[in-house]
This record gives C-alpha cells, sequence and structure tokens, in this order.
C-alpha cells in the first residue's frame, strides 16, 4: 500500500522520490524548449539558461551580486532576530510585556514591509540601510509573535516541577522556558529566513544597482530570460542550502528534540 | 509540634465566564508528623490534588492555612519536593542532569552534585541510564528519574501526586516497593495523593479517606501493618481487613461522586 496514512518511508526511497520530481521537471522543461513548444524569447532551454548561468558569473562578475544579496539577507534577518527573540521570550514568559506590545505588533506585522520600500527610500535612500531596514521589517514582527507564541506555550508542569525543585523566576525563564523553547525557536528563524529571501529581492527590483534582484530586473530590459530564471533558480537552490543547514545544525544542537 | 499542619484549608474555584464557582475542597485539617507517612484516599474529583498543590505552594487556600515547621506555606519551595503524576522530567536534560536540577539551581558545585546525583541513580536503579534523555525511556524509568530528582533535594517533605497512576499494575508494584523501601530507610515525611486502596494500604502509616466533592477528610484509619513490608503483605488477612473497610468507605464517596456527575 502507497497510500497509507503517515506511514514512514525509507530513507532511500524518500531521497529517489525527492530526486524524481527534478528528473520530471527537468524533463517537462526540455519537452517544451526543444520541442519547439514554447517561444525562446520566453523560455530558454535548460542548456541556454546553464551557460547564460556560466556567463554571468564569468564575465561579468554576478558572484559580486550574490555576495551582496546574501549580506542583505543574512545582515536584515540577524538584526531582526536580535530584537525579536528576546523580546519574543519576554513577551512569551511575561504576561503583562505581552499585553503592552502584543496589539501593535499584530497590527504592524500586517503591514507589507514592500510597501514600506517607497517610504523607506525618502528615509534611507537606495543604500545597504534601505535594504536591510526592508527585510528588518518584514521578519522581525512575524518572529516577535512567533517566538511569544514558543515560549508562552511552555509546559505548565515542567515550570511547576521546577518551582518545587527550588528555581526562582529567573531560573524557570532561563533554565526551563528557554531550553525548551529553543528547537521551535530555531524552527521559527528557519522559517522566517525563508520568508527574507522574497523581501531582499523585491528590495532590489526596486532602486537598487547591484544584488540578484538587480540582475533579474536588468535582464528583463534586454528581454534575457535565460537570465532571469538562472537568477530565480539561484535563490531556489541557496535557499535549499541554507534550509539543510540550519535543519542540520538544530539536528546537532538538539538531538533530545528529534 | 506537627511537621505539617493544614489548618481549615478550602479551596474554591471561580466560575468562568460568570458560571457558578466549584467548591473543590471544604476546611480541611490534617496534621503530619514527621517522618510520617500519610496518603489520602478518594475518589476522582474529590479535591485530593488540590489538597496536595496547596501544601507544594503551587496552589492558594480561600481559606485557611498550611504550616511547615510552624511557617505558614506560601510559595513551592525546594523544602517540600513533588513528583507529578504526568511526566515532568525536562526532555532537553539527561537522566542525571535531571536529577541535578535541584542542585544546580541551589549552585552546588558540580562535582558535588555528581555525587549525589550518582547515589540517587544506584538507589532508583538507573544505573546505565545516565546519559539518556527521557523519550528514551519507559515510563517507569522516568517516574524514578523524577522521584530521584526530588530526592536528590533532599527535602523536608516530600509530595506525590498519584506519582505510579500512569504506570502498569506490575511496574506501579514495584515503584510502590522502590519508595517504601527508601522510606524505610530515611524516614522522610511523606503525603501520597492516590485513589488505588492497594496502594493507599499498602504505603500508608495513615490512610486519610476523602468525601466526595466538596471534598474533606472524612476518616482517618492508621495502618498497623509491620515494616519492612512486602509485595506478599498484599494477601495478609489482616491487609484484607484494611481494604474491606476502606472499600467500604470509597465506594459510598464514589457513588456520590458519579451521581454527581453531570
Amino acid at each position: 500500500m502507497i497510500f497509507e496514512p503517515l506511514k514512514p518511508v525509507s530513507r532511500t526511497s524518500r531521497i529517489i522520490l525527492g530526486a524524481v520530481f527534478f528528473v520530471v521537471f527537468l524533463g517537462a522543461w526540455s519537452l517544451v524548449t526543444w520541442g519547439g513548444f514554447i517561444d525562446q524569447m520566453f523560455l530558454k532551454t535548460p542548456l541556454d539558461t546553464l551557460t547564460t548561468g556560466y556567463a554571468l558569473f564569468a564575465e561579468f562578475g554576478f558572484h559580486k551580486d550574490v555576495g551582496i544579496t546574501l549580506f542583505r539577507v543574512v545582515g536584515g534577518f540577524v538584526l531582526a532576530a536580535l530584537v525579536a527573540v528576546p523580546l519574543g521570550i519576554l513577551m512569551g514568559a511575561f504576561k503583562p510585556v505581552e499585553a503592552f506590545f502584543e496589539p501593535f505588533i499584530s497590527f504592524a506585522r500586517y503591514l507589507p514591509a514592500s510597501a514600506f520600500i517607497p517610504l523607506l527610500i525618502l528615509w534611507a535612500g537606495i543604500g545597504e540601510a534601505e535594504k536591510l531596514l526592508v527585510i528588518f521589517i518584514g521578519s522581525v514582527f512575524q518572529v516577535i509573535l512567533m517566538v511569544a507564541g514558543v515560549v508562552g506555550s511552555t509546559r505548565r508542569d515542567l515550570v511547576e516541577a521546577a518551582y518545587t525543585l527550588g528555581a526562582d523566576a529567573s531560573g524557570i525563564v532561563k533554565r526551563v522556558m528557554l531550553p525548551g523553547a529553543a528547537p521551535q525557536i530555531a524552527e521559527t528563524l528557519r522559517l522566517v529566513l525563508g520568508w527574507a529571501w522574497t523581501y531582499v529581492i523585491v528590495a532590489e527590483l526596486v532602486g537598487a544597482e547591484t544584488g540578484i534582484g538587480h540582475m533579474i530586473m536588468d535582464s528583463q530590459r534586454m528581454l534575457d530570460t535565460g537570465q532571469m530564471i538562472f537568477g530565480i533558480f539561484l535563490i531556489g537552490v541557496i535557499g535549499l542550502v541554507t534550509d539543510f543547514a540550519f535543519k542540520w545544525v538544530n539536528r546537532k544542537l538538539y538531538p533530545w528534540a528529534f | 509540634m506537627a511537621k505539617v499542619a493544614i489548618e481549615g484549608v478550602s479551596r474554591v474555584f471561580p466560575g468562568v465566564n460568570g458560571g457558578e464557582a466549584t467548591q473543590a475542597l471544604q476546611p480541611t485539617d490534617l496534621a503530619i508528623q514527621e517522618n510520617d507517612f500519610i496518603t489520602i484516599l478518594g475518589p476522582s474529583g474529590c479535591g485530593k490534588s488540590t489538597l496536595l498543590r496547596i501544601v507544594a505552594g503551587l496552589d492558594h487556600p480561600t481559606t485557611g492555612r498550611v504550616l511547615l515547621d510552624g511557617e505558614p506555606v506560601s510559595r513551592p519551595g525546594p523544602e517540600r519536593g513533588m513528583v507529578f503524576q504526568s511526566y515532568t522530567l525536562f526532555p532537553w536534560l539527561t537522566v542525571r542532569e535531571n536529577i541535578c536540577f535541584g542542585l544546580r539551581e541551589k549552585a552546588m558545585p558540580a562535582p558535588r552534585q555528581k555525587e549525589i546525583a550518582d547515589y540517587f541513580i544506584g538507589k532508583t536503579g538507573l544505573a546505565g541510564f545516565e546519559n539518556h534523555y527521557p523519550k528514551m525511556l519507559s515510563g517507569g524509568m522516568q517516574q524514578r528519574t523524577a522521584l530521584a530528582r526530588a530526592l536528590a533535594n533532599d527535602p523536608k517533605m516530600l509530595l506525590l501526586d498519584e506519582p505510579f497512576g500512569a504506570l502498569d499494575n506490575q511496574t506501579r508494584a514495584l515503584m510502590q516497593e522502590l519508595l517504601l523501601g527508601i522510606w524505610e530507610a530515611d524516614r522522610k515525611t511523606v503525603l501520597f495523593v492516590t485513589h488505588d486502596i492497594d496502594e493507599a494500604i499498602f504505603m500508608a502509616n495513615r490512610v486519610a479517606v476523602m468525601s466526595a466533592r466538596p471534598g474533606r477528610i472524612k476518616t482517618i484509619l492508621p495502618i498497623d501493618l509491620p515494616h519492612p513490608r512486602l509485595y506478599t503483605m498484599k494477601t495478609t488477612p489482616e491487609f484484607s481487613a484494611y481494604k474491606a473497610r476502606l472499600t467500604e468507605e470509597i465506594r459510598t464517596e464514589s457513588i456520590k461522586a458519579a451521581s454527581m456527575a453531570p
């Protein structure tokens, strides 16, 4: 039976199944492009896309764009995490703090980061500060609320057990709530890092001179779909790699949770 | 002077969303002597856990007070160690680290912590599992660790809230003997909540029987069985006589409790 609910799948089958999708995807792409079903102006063949990508790195110094985009994503994300994680922990642990911040943050979370771009350009120009701020605004409120939720759902019986073992308020926060919530906080960060990639590209599409998003925008002017697709793909690949790295680190750091 | 004095303790839970308030516990008195082992026996919902949680300081009485060595109890503290019915080991700590938790909160030097932890690991039969995480342990082993964790703190008294309630019968019987063996050697003051009549008799010096909700202590029955007690004692005529008496007491209360159920 293949369709047995929740039945686990072996590691080998999992890898094969995952790989098969990429093969099918590539096959379909090859078919519609080499088969002449789609005009090459709209969609380049896989091989052309790859050679375009190679040319981007070899001739146009694309690695600098990739580097600056990575810097923006990681920079904005780290800034957001530095503010959001401690505040989220305080909100999760202490209900008055939560009551103070929660209504505003719930409101702020619905403000789309991209809508701030014109304003941020006015305030901060089109330099790095503006790019970092877009990512910061896009991530910080989400992380705060998710971390507060994770910390706030600490098992009450564990807190009570710690009290009967002599823990005080700071012991409860530092040695019960924090270690208990750490794996889920890390998962939250992994999730939001994925969203941060969306914000960085949007920020680079508007008023930027460098970055992967800028390259994609430029390629549109030249009608170079190969470059555009390569850029989008590269973001996917980087995302996949960082995601795996994040998961691997989590498993190493929190073996008890997996 | 009693080690622990429960004086007129009652508990009313306020109604939710304007609903009716629930009286969980009627004003209750109980004096517990040093080294005493009291089991609190009652039907479910009789407020026995509420009473224990008030002694622990995890809940506050609506009226009355609890005195420990003459000092009123207002909050939980390490001098009243507790073992819960649910598995409350810290999942991110190994067995040894769990047992050291209270010692670490006291900022005891690490070598001394390890020494104490290893002593209780030996006593509770956890040797070889020191570095396991709780999720790798059976329910019985988790509760043994929880017991070791409470004992390692060297509390003045031990509060147990149906600690073996989630275990299968065989494991439960072994845990009873383990705890009794530790008590026979160390003579801690123990307050043990259970709804199991055999368990209540086997463990106790005195059984406090609680009435159906709103609970109060209805009878206190001294158990005059010799120590050390072995599992074979559960089939003696003396044991059966206690059991017959308590079964009758509890039955009346259980019927009341069942007829009150919504």
